[in-house]
């Protein structure tokens, strides 16, 4: 049923056609024919496999893909297993007015600038931070120790900077899911475990996607927190395509990586969508 | 195991010190900002050298204060003069397309929708660089073939806000969308019985009913577009805004006034998530 005939349509049509097209395709297909242009020995600009041929030939750039690529996986599992026991705790432990204030105290911290709290744990871990203060004053240490820049720390940040994003739709899953299922396996003499693996996670399985999914994206693209708090032996790849567009000025060459960066994310959401026989549209809302 | 089943003394133990400790992680860092902001010593560490507001307000050669900080206060205007077009852009787009994808039906609606939901999940990163080249690819264009030099083609202020756009309307269309879902047609349709035509309904019975809706998600998009670090690095001109401010600012060392602003915003995005919170209860 379509209301209003077409004046409606085309008055809603017009400017979300407007912003598809001008702001998301035409710049990702630029993307994409930015990455196979390049100059020859002349100067002169050459359709060319070179800016891919590149990324796979130095194996500094495909090492730190793959890195990223693995740390985003270990990232998103890890904010899993952080945030999964304060979802069930709230919502099926705690009395139902204390849940509600934990759950207000939850989403708090996430409305504050990342980086704002990036910097907090920049001056909790840094040599000269407040945890060393701490540790030497208590006798436990004899010198200040850096405590940032390292791999631990970096994915310590994302999984911080992530827990939202799992808790949120972790815990509207568990508010559908009736506790007389876990109340049925319980009377049936179902360990903690079982009823752990067998019926909650099942049963919240859609919720564990979406917030899979965003997490592995946000982390695979987050710029800042592997920046400030992984130091320069944590190369990220995001970062590599900075350096290709500030810092030496090779658009190509960072369209590329863009691109192939969009690849890997997509690929892994497609993959995550179809596991869980899902639609884009389902995880999103 | 849940509320309404025995549990033993230790599971519950166990899982309550667990939630303290996670709550400590959760705040740790918020409190040791907004403490340190007070500290009366030139590097935000510890040990504790007495109260200070010189970080807010002073004015000397060693330490110049957030309120009398020019650099500071024109990115957090710039910031907020951002979040402010990025927002009332996106709440007209974004309430557009839920009109658009829940009451029209056209072709190719199926695969609209599904690119009016891809900019939430492609990297801000990407969306940055690739924004960046086509403005840059049409600027160059427009300048060789009609020697226009456009502004809004440079990495600037307008390049920003377009940037942000991009994404917060998905965010937008998606909460306006949900809230439209529950509408009752025949609210409508009694409407158009007695004669009002399609905007008239729209805009003294559609919006109406979604106003909070539109309020929420006004607030979310301002507090994204406010915060937003990721695509806005590559888009910015001259006009920085504050997250870019503050990461040039943290990268290069840093100073108590960097946790005076960190406090302001604390305070400031709380109360206005409190507030939002009260709203929604109503």
């Amino acid at each position: 049923m379509s209301r209003g005939g077409r004046l409606g349509l085309y008055l809603f049509l017009v400017p979300v056609l407007l912003w598809l097209l001008l702001l998301i395709v035409i710049p990702h297909i630029d993307l994409l024919v930015m990455s196979f242009r390049g100059e020859d020995d002349l100067g002169e600009p050459v359709w060319t496999l070179a800016n891919y041929i590149n990324f796979f030939g130095d194996s500094i750039y495909w090492l730190t893909f793959a890195r990223t690529a693995v740390y985003a996986l270990l990232v998103t599992f890890l904010t899993f297993v952080v945030t999964f026991p304060v979802a069930f705790y709230i919502t099926k432990v705690a009395r139902v007015r204390y849940g509600g204030l934990l759950l207000i105290l939850l989403l708090m911290p996430f409305w504050v600038s990342e980086l704002v709290r990036v910097y907090g744990w920049m001056i909790l871990l840094r040599e000269s931070g407040v945890i060393n203060h701490f540790l030497l004053s208590l006798g436990l240490l004899d010198r200040p120790v850096e405590f940032l820049y390292n791999d631990a720390t970096m994915i310590m940040g994302l999984v911080y900077t992530s827990m939202l994003f799992m808790a949120v739709p972790l815990i509207s899953s568990l508010e559908g899911m009736d506790d007389s299922l876990i109340e049925a396996a319980h009377d049936l003499g179902a360990s903690r475990f079982t009823i752990f693996f067998r019926v909650v996670i099942p049963y919240i399985a859609p919720g564990i996607t979406s917030g899979s999914i965003v997490v592995f994206m946000l982390t695979l693209g987050n710029y800042l927190t592997p920046n400030l708090l992984g130091g320069k032996n944590s190369l990220w790849f995001t970062e590599q395509i900075y350096n290709e567009f500030i810092a030496s000025f090779n658009w190509n060459q960072g369209a590329a990586f863009g691109f192939l960066l969009l690849l890997l994310s997509s690929a892994f959401i497609w993959i995550g969508l179809k596991l869980s026989r899902q639609t884009l549209g389902r995880t999103l809302t | 195991m849940i509320r309404s089943l025995p549990s033993n003394r230790s599971y519950s133990f166990g899982f309550g010190l667990y939630i303290v400790l996670f709550y400590l992680f959760l705040f740790a860092p918020l409190l040791v900002t907004c403490v340190l902001a007070f500290n009366d010593s030139d590097f935000p560490a510890l040990p504790w050298k007495g109260f200070t507001l010189d970080w807010f307000t002073a004015e000397t050669r060693d330490r110049v204060g957030i309120f009398r900080d020019q650099a500071n206060l024109t990115s957090i205007w710039v910031s907020f003069q951002t979040a402010f077009f990025v927002s009332l852009l996106s709440l007209v787009v974004g309430t557009m397309g839920a009109f658009l994808f829940e009451q029209e039906r056209f072709r190719f609606r199926e695969g609209l929708y599904f690119l009016a939901l891809a900019p939430l999940v492609i990297p801000g990163v990407i969306l940055g660089i690739s924004i960046l080249l086509t403005a840059n690819g049409a600027g160059l264009l427009l300048e060789e073939r009609f020697g226009l030099d456009v502004e809004l083609l440079r990495p600037s202020f307008w390049l920003v806000v377009l940037g942000q756009f991009s994404f917060i309307t998905t965010f937008v269309l998606l909460v306006v969308s949900a809230r439209l879902k529950k509408f009752d047609t025949s609210l409508e349709e009694a409407a158009l019985n007695l004669g009002a035509g399609r905007l008239q309904v729209i805009w003294l019975i559609v919006l109406p009913f979604l106003r909070p809706a539109l309020i929420g998600a006004g607030a979310v998009a301002f507090l994204m577009s406010f915060e937003n670090f990721n695509t806005t690095l590559f888009l910015v001109g001259s006009d920085t805004t504050l997250p870019v401010n503050l990461y040039l600012q943290v990268r290069d060392g840093s100073t108590p006034v960097i946790n005076a602003i960190s406090f302001l915003l604390i305070i400031g995005t709380s109360l206005m998530a409190l507030l939002s919170l009260f709203f929604r209860r109503r």
